[in-house]
């Protein structure tokens, strides 16, 4: 079975005054149909970067300046600018951060919905609206109709997610990117976006790839798991399998700095220093300057990202990695 | 809404009440009265007379009397008479605000027309040639002073090449056979004015765009938008400039403040029978009926458009809510 999502060495560079910085250096991954993928790291490591070079939102002075993406075996990477607009929001959606901004505060939910439907599904007026208002009683809006018509700032945090979510997968997209969708929300919010995004996704068997900051949710959502620092791959592999036996150096370091359920600790911990800026990255190993396990070679020479012998379906780029 | 539109009316009345007292208590401690002018005029006028003639007009009266006794002819109507023209002021007001009245707006329009797209073009393409260009010119607009402008256009235009006249409102002793005659010869009367009216308020305004459009467009609305497959076209209008509309409104709004005081000197410079040239000439006349009519219509105009903004607000950004 060919894989529905497949990114191949894409690298997105960034022309700054200080020179070229590479946000995503050479990244490659699958997703099957129906798979979650979650991209996993901290702020400024490149995750949100390579979700906006796939829908080719990235802007001045960045560019995408190596690699593949190929959807169905579609090279979007190449398509014309009036191409991509037929398949974003079409055959490929995705959820943003921020519902308190990414919706338009002059405009009602219904509008944004219908513009987005009118444009991918070719329907005339009623039945855009029909669709709407479906979509929005389908991802838990209570009395939709009325929200139809609502402008965002009638509509609290977590509705307003979830009136994202109706707008994302309004064109029932085959693959759908979703960028910290709950980062945003409070907790008990979260849980609820989370279950709700699980029914929809195995309602339409959709592809995902889901981006976050937390491995808590993650591990709820997500089938495969690529953890990425500096714009690269650290490891790769099953979601519950590289949580519960990391060999990654940072992966274990961002596994311990999240708290854990029914432990009391005076100090959670943390991963020592900070995302290197980008004319600072080492020439090696982009994680030496807080690496734990650093070896003279991490400095000098980038680890390549290989397949681990004991685990063939797990791949990790380290000199020196835990054992697992 | 309309609660709030009342109470915003009543409001506009209070101020225009305070402005037109403070202006009439200003106007008295200008040189010259009435009564003098006519001493001027007659110089055989006696001493005697003089007391009679100010007991007459109630010139004797205190500043607050007098004023009440102005306020409650103006509130029925009751105008007065122009000193220097002998007609009532009514005669003299209904054709110059009209005058001024399509200056002021053709200004407008014909500002806004140019401005904003080139505001909406230089935000699109930040610090480009086009922008430094525009950013040039509209700083040179902003900078240069209307009359110096209206000079330098009579002279281009009107002495040089004499394609434009340089003044009035319309061709004297010409009889128009149609109305479309009548608008062509009139309209020749108006480019000159409306242009050095204009491009001070072209500058400013195609900066304000231009800074309002590329806030805008920074948002993530812009980019949920472009996610969603919408052509450039439509993120550009619908979502962006839709959003810049709103402190757009405002800025239109308290500009044409401006245009409207800007008018007083381009229409003193061009002979155009506006209010402003009303005024001017009113005041170095000694004509006070006339200038404080003149002077409360324009302090009217200014405040109704304010009011105008703050309705357009609410139509513009749903956020909004008048209680």
């Amino acid at each position: 079975m060919n894989p529905v999502v497949e990114v191949k060495d894409l690298e997105t560079t960034f022309f700054l005054k200080s020179g070229p910085f590479k946000a995503v250096n050479r990244i490659s991954y699958s997703i099957n149909q129906g798979e979650t993928l979650g991209i996993v790291g901290e702020s400024g490591c490149g995750k949100s970067v390579t979700s906006f070079s796939l829908m080719r939102l990235i802007e001045k002075p960045g560019l995408v300046t190596n690699g593949q993406f190929l959807l169905n075996g579609k090279n979007i990477l190449l398509l014309k600018d009036q191409e991509i607009e037929n398949v974003r929001g079409g055959e490929m959606a995705m959820i943003f951060q921020e519902p308190m901004t990414a919706l338009n505060p002059v405009l009602t939910i219904g509008y944004q919905m219908d513009e987005q439907i009118k444009k991918h599904m070719r329907l005339n007026d009623k039945d855009s609206r029909d669709r709407a208002i479906e979509m929005l009683q389908l991802v838990g809006i209570p009395s939709a109709k009325e929200r139809y018509s609502a402008y965002p700032h009638q509509l609290s945090g977590g509705m307003r997610q979830r009136a994202m979510i109706a707008m994302a997968l309004s064109c029932n997209p085959k693959f759908l990117i979703a960028d910290e969708p709950t980062t945003a929300l409070d907790v008990t919010i979260q849980a609820q976006i989370l279950e709700l995004f699980q029914s929809l996704q195995e309602k339409m068997n959709m592809t995902v790839q889901f981006i976050t900051h937390d491995l808590g949710v993650i591990s709820e959502v997500s089938d495969k798991v690529l953890v990425m620092y500096g714009g690269q791959t650290c490891e790769t592999g099953p979601t519950q399998d590289i949580i519960n036996s990391p060999a990654h150096p940072y992966t274990a370091a961002l596994i311990l700095s999240r708290p854990q359920h029914g432990q009391r600790v005076e100090r959670l911990k943390t991963i020592e220093g900070s995302v290197p800026a980008p004319h600072e990255l080492p020439q090696g190993c982009p994680f030496a300057n807080r690496c734990p396990n650093v070896l003279p070679q991490c400095w000098t020479h980038k680890p390549p990202l290989e397949t681990i012998a004991s685990r063939p379906d797990r791949k990790l780029a380290c000199f020196n990695p835990l054992p697992i | 809404m309309l609660t709030f539109i009342l109470r915003r009316i009543v409001q506009t009345l209070v101020v225009i009440v305070i402005l037109s007292y403070v202006c009439f208590g200003l106007m008295t401690l200008m040189p010259g009265d009435p009564v003098e002018l006519m001493i001027s005029a007659n110089p055989r006028i006696s001493a005697e007379d003089v007391t009679r003639l100010r007991e007459f007009y109630g010139l004797d009266q205190p500043l607050i009397k007098r004023y009440y006794t102005w306020i409650s002819d103006i509130s029925k109507g009751e105008l007065g008479y122009s000193r220097t023209y002998r007609i009532p002021v009514t005669e003299m007001m209904g054709p110059a605000l009209t005058a001024t009245f399509i200056l002021s707006i053709t200004s407008l329009l014909f500002s806004l027309i140019i401005a904003i797209p080139l505001g909406i073009v230089c935000a699109l393409k930040p610090n480009s040639k086009v922008d430094y260009i525009a950013n040039l010119f509209s700083f040179a607009g902003i900078s240069v002073p209307s009359f110096w402008l209206g000079i330098v256009l009579i002279i281009i235009f009107a002495v040089n090449l004499r394609w434009l006249p340089a003044g009035g409102y319309q061709t004297t002793g010409l009889a128009y056979e149609n109305i479309f005659q009548e608008l062509m010869d009139k309209a020749k009367y108006l480019i000159l004015p409306m242009v050095s009216l204009s491009v001070q308020s072209i500058g400013r305004f195609s900066r304000f765009t231009r800074s309002a459009m590329l806030e805008a467009m920074r948002n993530d609305y812009i980019r949920t938008a472009r996610a969603k497959g919408l052509s450039n076209r439509v993120v550009i209008f619908q979502h962006g400039f839709r959003n810049a509309l709103i402190p757009l409104i405002t800025i239109i709004a308290i500009s044409f403040s401006s245009i409207f005081s800007g008018a007083l000197i381009t229409e003193t410079l061009f002979a155009y029978p506006g209010v402003g040239r009303l005024i001017y000439s009113s005041i170095i006349g000694n004509d006070f009926n006339v200038a404080m009519v003149a002077f409360v219509v324009s302090v009217s105009a200014v405040l109704i458009m304010s009011l105008v903004s703050d309705i357009l607000y609410g139509v513009v950004d749903p956020r909004i809510s008048y209680k």
